[in-house]
C-alpha cells in the first residue's frame, strides 16, 4: 500500500494507462553501465512542456522495449533486463538542447547484423512527437559485440602489404565529369592518371550502368587502361570499380566479373543500405579485392547539429560492417567538415582504442579488439597547393583524392597526376627531415616545383582556391578555427 | 653550442669566453661528475682539462685558426672498481653536449663481443659492435684481451685492425675508450704501436684511498638507509685496512659486496635476536655484523687453498 | 623507364644526406632499419633478396650508410632498397620504403596480352630484364 497525498495520484507501473517513462525504469540514474552494454549518446530537443528526463527516458523507451502505453505482455519478460536505461541526462550550455546517455543490453542485438543494430536503435524513435529533434552522436560498441562482425575486409596494413605502397598517403582521383563520358574516354581518362602517377582512380558514386555507358563496357575498358598504367610504371595500379546496382544478384554479378578481368578493388554506395554492405564485405574478404565504400547520401541526415544521425557513428558501423575505404572529410575542401569533428572520424577509422575526447566530438572510449582500420579517404575540393595542410590534418593512412585537381591540369591529366604525386612524396620526405611542414609547406611545394613543371602549373593555377565556410557541425567544447 | 660568443674575426673584436662555456652547458655535467664520484681528483681534472681543451679547439674552428677535428680517443688505466666505466658515460655526455659526438650514447664491449670463435666470425662481430657505437662512445674493458700472440688460432687481431681502421677514418662517427690494468695495457700498445697515434688522452684512475674508499662505504650505506656507528664505522675502517693488502681487491666494487654481506649478517642478528626492537635498529650496523668477516680471522700466514679461492669469489 | 616503386620515387633520386636523414627518422621512431636488393622489378615482387639481417639497436645512420654502400659496390647493378618495419600492436608492418640504387639503364614491362572469350584480355606484366638469368640482367 502506497500513501499517497491529497490531490497527487501515483499510478501503479502496471495497471492500465499512460504511466511516464522515467517511472518505468527507462531512466535511472544509479545504474551503472556494464562493460557489455552498448551505449548511445543522443541530444535532443524536448518539446515544449515536455521535462527532459521524461524525454531521455522515452527515447531510451522507444529505442528498445516500450510503447505508448503499458501492456500487460511486459510482465512475461524479464523487462528489467531488456529495458535501455538512461543513466545520464546533461544540459548542453547555451542552448535548449541536452545530451541523454542510455544503456542497452548486448541481448537486444542479434549477433554481427548491421541492420538489426541500426533497425533497433534509430528504426523508431526519430518521429517521435515529444522531441522537437533527435541526433544519435556517439555509439560505445563493447568488444563483445565487436568480435560478433568481420571488419574490414583487408584492413589499412593488409591494403599497403598488398598494393606494396608505404609511407605515405596513397593517392587517387574520381573521373570527371560526373556523367555522360562514354567507357573508351572513360578508360583513357583512368589511363592518363594512373601513369602520371596516382594509385587509383574512382567511379563516381551514380556512375552504376547508365545508358551513355554500361558496366561491363567499363569495366573492359578500365582494367586495360590499368594494366596498361601498371606496365608503363611498374607499381600497382587500381580503378574502383563501382558494383553498385538494383538488385544483390546483380551486385554480385558485376564485382564477379570485376575480379575475373583482374581488379585489385571494387566499390559500393552506402545507398545500397547495411545488409547489402555487409554481404559485400563478406565478398570481399572471400575474394581478395579491396572494398571501397562511397558514404553517398549521409549529407541527407549527418550534417544538422541538432536532427540526425552523427558521421562517426556511420563510420563505426561501417567499421563493423567490414568495408576497407570510407570518405570521411577533407577538412580543407568543398565538403562540409569541421576539424576537430574529421580528427575524430580518422581516430574513430584507424585506431585500436580511442579515449573520449569531447574536444573530438568522441563521446565514449571505444575498443576495437584488434578489428582492422579502415582508411580514411579525403576527397572534394582538395588540391596539390594544399598538401601540408592535408597531412597536418589527416595524416598518413589516407587516401588523398584529386579528381578536379588532377583531370583540370592546364596541362593535362597526367601531369595534374604527377603534380600531386610530386606534392605528395616532397612533403612527407620534409616531415620525416624534421621541418615544420605545416608552416613551411609554401616553401616546400615551391622548391619542388622547381625542378617540377607540372607542378608548377598545378600551384600556379589554382593557388588562390580555399573553401572556408563556418561548419554546421562543430563539437560543443571549441569554437571552429578557420582554416 | 650558439654563435654569440664568436664575433668576427676582426682585429680588436673579444671573445666572450663566458658565454662560450655557459651555452656548452658544461657546469652541470662537471657538478654530477663532482657528486656522484667520491675522490678521483686527479680525474676530474683530466676531465676538465679535456673539457677546455675541446672548448678551445671549437672557438679557434670557428675563427678559422684550425680545420682538423682533434683526437678523441683515450684510454682509461685503473684496477676494476675504480671507477672508469661511471667516468665513460659521463664522457660520452659531455662530447655530445659539446656536438663532438652526434647521438652521446655509451656502448660496452668486451673481447667476447668482438672476437669470433672461427674463421668469418670476427668481422661481423666488430663490424656489429661499431654499427651500435656509431655516433656514441665505444668503451672496451680489457681491451688487451683482444691480443693473444701466443695462440694461433686466435681471431683477436682482425678485431684490432678493425678497430684501428674505425678510429681512424670514422672519427667523425665514434669515439674509442680503451681501458684496463695499467701495466698490461702498457704491454698492449707496446705490442700493437698503430693505438698510440691514435689515442690523444691517457687517463689513469689511481686506487682509492682508504678515507676515499671509507667515505664511498658511508655513501652505499645512506643510499640504502642505513648507517655505521662509531664502533662498527671503527671495525670497517680495519677492514678496510686488511683487504687492501689482500689480493683481488678491486676497490669501489669490493667494497660494494662487503656492504651487501654487512646487510646479510645484520638481518641474520636481527631474525635470531627476535623479541621486540625500536625502530633504528633496522637501521643500524653493529661493530659485530663487521667483525665477522674472515678478514679479521685471517692469520698472517698465507690462507689455505680453499679459503683463497673463497676469498677470491668475495672480491 | 624508372620504375616508380618505393615512398619517394617521384622525386630526383636522394643524394646520402638526404638518406640519412630518412634513416634519422626511422631510428627516431624506433624502426629497424633493414637492405634489401633485387634484380626482379616485377611490381608483385614482395621478397627482394636480404642484405644481412635487420639492423636492430642502432642510433646513428652512419651504421647503415656503410651497410649500402657495402651493398652497392656488390649489387650497383641492381635495385637497392631501404626499408624501416614498425613492429607496434596494429602494425607489424613495414613503415617506409625507398630505392636508394638503381640499374643504369631501365628496360622497362612489357605488357602481354592473351585474349580469352568475347572481349576479355588475360593480362600479366614482364620486365624486359627477366628474360635473362638473374645475375646477368642489367649488365651495363
Amino acid at each position: 500500500m502506497t500513501t499517497v497525498k491529497l490531490g497527487e495520484t501515483k499510478k501503479d507501473r502496471w495497471s492500465a494507462g499512460v504511466t511516464p517513462y522515467a517511472e518505468m525504469g527507462y531512466y535511472d540514474a544509479d545504474y551503472v553501465p556494464k562493460d557489455t552494454d552498448i551505449l548511445c549518446a543522443f541530444r535532443f530537443v524536448p518539446q515544449e512542456g515536455v521535462e527532459p528526463i521524461e524525454a531521455a527516458a522515452a527515447v531510451a523507451g522507444e529505442s528498445s522495449t516500450a510503447t505508448w502505453t503499458v501492456v500487460w505482455t511486459d510482465r512475461l519478460t524479464a523487462h528489467e533486463h531488456y529495458q535501455a536505461k538512461c543513466y545520464r541526462v546533461t544540459p548542453v550550455p547555451g542552448t535548449d538542447q541536452y545530451i541523454a546517455w542510455i544503456a542497452y543490453d548486448l541481448d537486444l542485438f542479434e549477433e554481427g547484423s548491421i541492420a538489426n543494430l541500426t533497425s533497433s536503435i534509430i528504426g523508431n524513435v526519430f518521429g517521435f512527437k515529444a522531441l522537437r529533434s533527435l541526433r544519435l552522436e556517439d555509439m560505445r560498441i563493447p568488444p563483445h559485440y565487436v568480435k560478433t562482425f568481420q571488419g574490414p575486409a583487408h584492413g589499412i596494413v593488409m591494403e599497403r602489404e598488398y598494393l606494396n605502397k608505404y609511407g605515405r598517403p596513397l593517392l587517387g582521383a574520381t573521373v570527371k565529369p560526373k556523367l555522360g563520358l562514354s567507357a573508351r574516354n572513360y578508360g583513357r581518362v583512368v589511363f592518363e592518371a594512373l601513369r602520371g602517377g596516382l594509385d587509383f582512380t574512382k567511379d563516381d558514386e551514380n556512375i552504376n550502368s547508365q545508358p551513355f555507358m554500361r558496366w561491363r563496357d567499363r569495366f573492359l575498358f578500365c582494367i586495360e587502361a590499368v594494366q596498361r598504367a601498371q606496365a608503363t610504371t611498374g607499381e600497382i595500379k587500381g580503378h574502383y570499380m563501382n558494383v553498385t546496382a538494383a538488385t544483390m544478384e546483380d551486385m554480385y554479378e558485376r564485382a564477379d566479373f570485376a575480379k575475373q578481368i583482374g581488379s585489385v578493388i571494387v566499390m559500393i554506395d552506402l545507398t545500397v543500405g547495411y545488409t547489402a554492405i555487409q554481404s559485400m564485405s563478406r565478398w570481399a574478404r572471400r575474394n581478395g579485392l579491396i572494398l571501397h565504400l562511397h558514404r553517398a547520401g549521409h549529407g541527407t541526415y549527418t550534417r544538422q547539429k541538432t536532427h540526425g544521425v552523427s558521421f562517426r557513428v556511420i563510420a563505426k558501423w561501417m567499421r563493423l560492417a567490414g568495408v576497407d575505404h570510407i570518405h570521411a572529410g577533407t577538412v580543407v575542401g568543398k565538403l562540409e567538415g569541421d576539424p576537430s569533428s574529421i580528427r575524430g572520424y580518422y581516430a574513430t577509422l584507424r585506431e585500436n582504442t580511442i579515449a573520449a575526447n569531447p574536444a573530438l566530438g568522441l563521446y565514449f572510449d571505444q575498443d576495437w579488439a584488434s578489428m582492422p582500420g579502415t582508411m580514411p579517404v579525403a576527397s572534394g575540393g582538395i588540391h596539390a597547393g594544399q598538401t601540408h595542410q592535408l597531412l597536418h590534418y589527416l595524416g598518413e593512412d589516407v587516401v588523398l583524392q584529386f579528381g578536379g585537381g588532377t583531370i583540370g591540369h592546364p596541362d593535362g591529366i597526367a601531369e595534374g597526376a604527377t603534380a600531386n604525386r610530386v606534392a605528395v612524396e616532397a612533403m612527407i620526405q620534409a616531415r620525416n627531415e624534421g621541418r615544420d611542414y605545416l608552416n613551411e609547406g609554401p616553401d616546400i611545394l615551391a622548391k619542388a616545383a622547381r625542378w617540377s613543371p607540372s607542378l608548377a602549373k598545378a600551384l600556379q593555377v589554382w593557388k588562390d582556391v580555399t573553401f572556408n565556410f563556418e561548419s554546421t557541425d562543430t563539437p560543443d567544447v571549441v569554437a571552429t578555427p578557420s582554416v | 653550442m650558439t654563435q654569440p660568443e664568436t664575433q668576427a674575426a676582426g682585429g680588436g673584436e673579444l671573445i666572450d669566453l663566458d658565454a662560450a662555456y655557459r651555452d656548452a652547458q658544461l657546469q652541470p655535467l662537471f657538478d654530477d661528475l663532482e657528486s656522484a664520484l667520491i675522490g678521483l681528483t686527479p680525474v676530474k681534472r683530466r676531465i676538465r682539462e679535456i673539457a677546455s681543451l675541446l672548448l678551445v679547439a671549437r672557438l679557434r674552428e670557428r675563427l678559422g685558426l684550425s680545420a682538423e677535428r682533434p683526437s678523441l680517443h683515450m684510454s682509461f688505466t685503473g684496477r676494476p672498481g675504480t671507477g672508469k666505466t661511471t667516468v665513460a658515460l659521463r664522457m660520452a655526455m659531455i662530447l655530445h653536449k659539446m656536438g663532438y659526438v652526434r647521438r652521446g650514447h655509451l656502448v660496452v664491449a668486451s673481447r667476447d663481443d668482438l672476437v669470433g670463435q672461427y674463421v668469418g666470425h670476427t668481422a661481423p662481430k666488430t663490424r656489429e659492435v661499431l654499427k651500435k657505437a656509431m655516433g656514441g662512445v665505444l668503451f672496451i674493458d680489457e681491451a688487451y684481451y683482444l691480443y693473444r700472440p701466443e695462440n694461433e688460432r686466435d681471431y683477436g687481431q682482425e678485431a684490432i685492425e678493425m678497430l684501428l681502421t674505425a678510429m681512424e677514418s670514422q672519427r667523425d662517427d665514434l669515439v674509442v675508450i680503451l681501458a684496463g690494468y695499467k701495466e698490461r695495457m702498457e704491454v698492449f700498445f707496446q705490442s700493437n704501436p698503430g693505438f698510440h697515434s691514435r689515442i690523444a688522452h691517457h687517463i689513469d684512475f689511481p686506487d682509492y684511498s682508504r678515507d676515499e674508499l671509507m667515505a664511498i662505504a658511508e655513501l652505499m650505506l645512506r643510499q640504502q638507509m642505513y648507517r655505521f656507528d662509531d664502533a662498527s664505522r671503527d671495525a670497517f675502517a680495519q677492514y678496510l685496512e686488511r683487504r687492501i693488502r689482500q689480493p683481488h681487491f678491486a676497490n669501489a666494487r669490493s667494497v660494494r659486496n662487503a656492504i651487501d654481506r654487512v646487510r646479510l649478517r645484520q638481518a641474520q642478528r636481527l631474525v635470531e635476536q627476535g623479541g621486540q626492537i625500536a625502530r633504528e635498529e633496522l637501521s643500524r650496523i653493529d661493530a659485530d655484523d663487521v667483525r665477522q668477516s674472515r678478514v679479521f680471522v685471517e692469520s698472517s700466514e698465507a690462507p689455505p687453498l680453499a679459503e683463497a679461492a673463497s676469498l677470491r669469489k668475495e672480491s | 623507364m624508372r620504375i616508380t616503386q618505393g615512398t619517394f620515387s617521384y622525386l630526383p633520386d636522394l643524394d646520402d644526406d638526404q638518406i640519412r636523414a630518412q634513416i634519422q627518422y626511422c631510428l627516431d621512431n624506433g624502426w629497424p632499419v633493414a637492405i634489401e636488393h633485387t634484380d626482379d622489378p616485377h611490381p608483385r615482387n614482395v621478397y627482394w633478396e636480404m642484405w644481412g639481417l635487420p639492423l636492430f639497436d642502432l642510433r646513428d645512420p652512419a651504421g647503415v650508410m656503410q651497410e649500402i654502400n657495402d651493398c652497392r659496390k656488390t649489387f650497383g647493378d641492381r635495385y637497392i632498397r631501404v626499408t624501416g618495419y614498425d613492429r607496434r600492436y596494429g602494425r607489424q608492418t613495414v613503415a617506409l620504403s625507398f630505392i636508394v640504387n638503381r640499374p643504369k639503364h631501365e628496360p622497362g614491362f612489357e605488357l602481354v596480352r592473351s585474349e580469352t572469350s568475347d572481349r576479355r584480355v588475360q593480362y600479366t606484366v614482364r620486365s624486359y630484364a627477366t628474360t635473362r638469368p638473374t645475375g646477368e640482367r642489367y649488365s651495363s
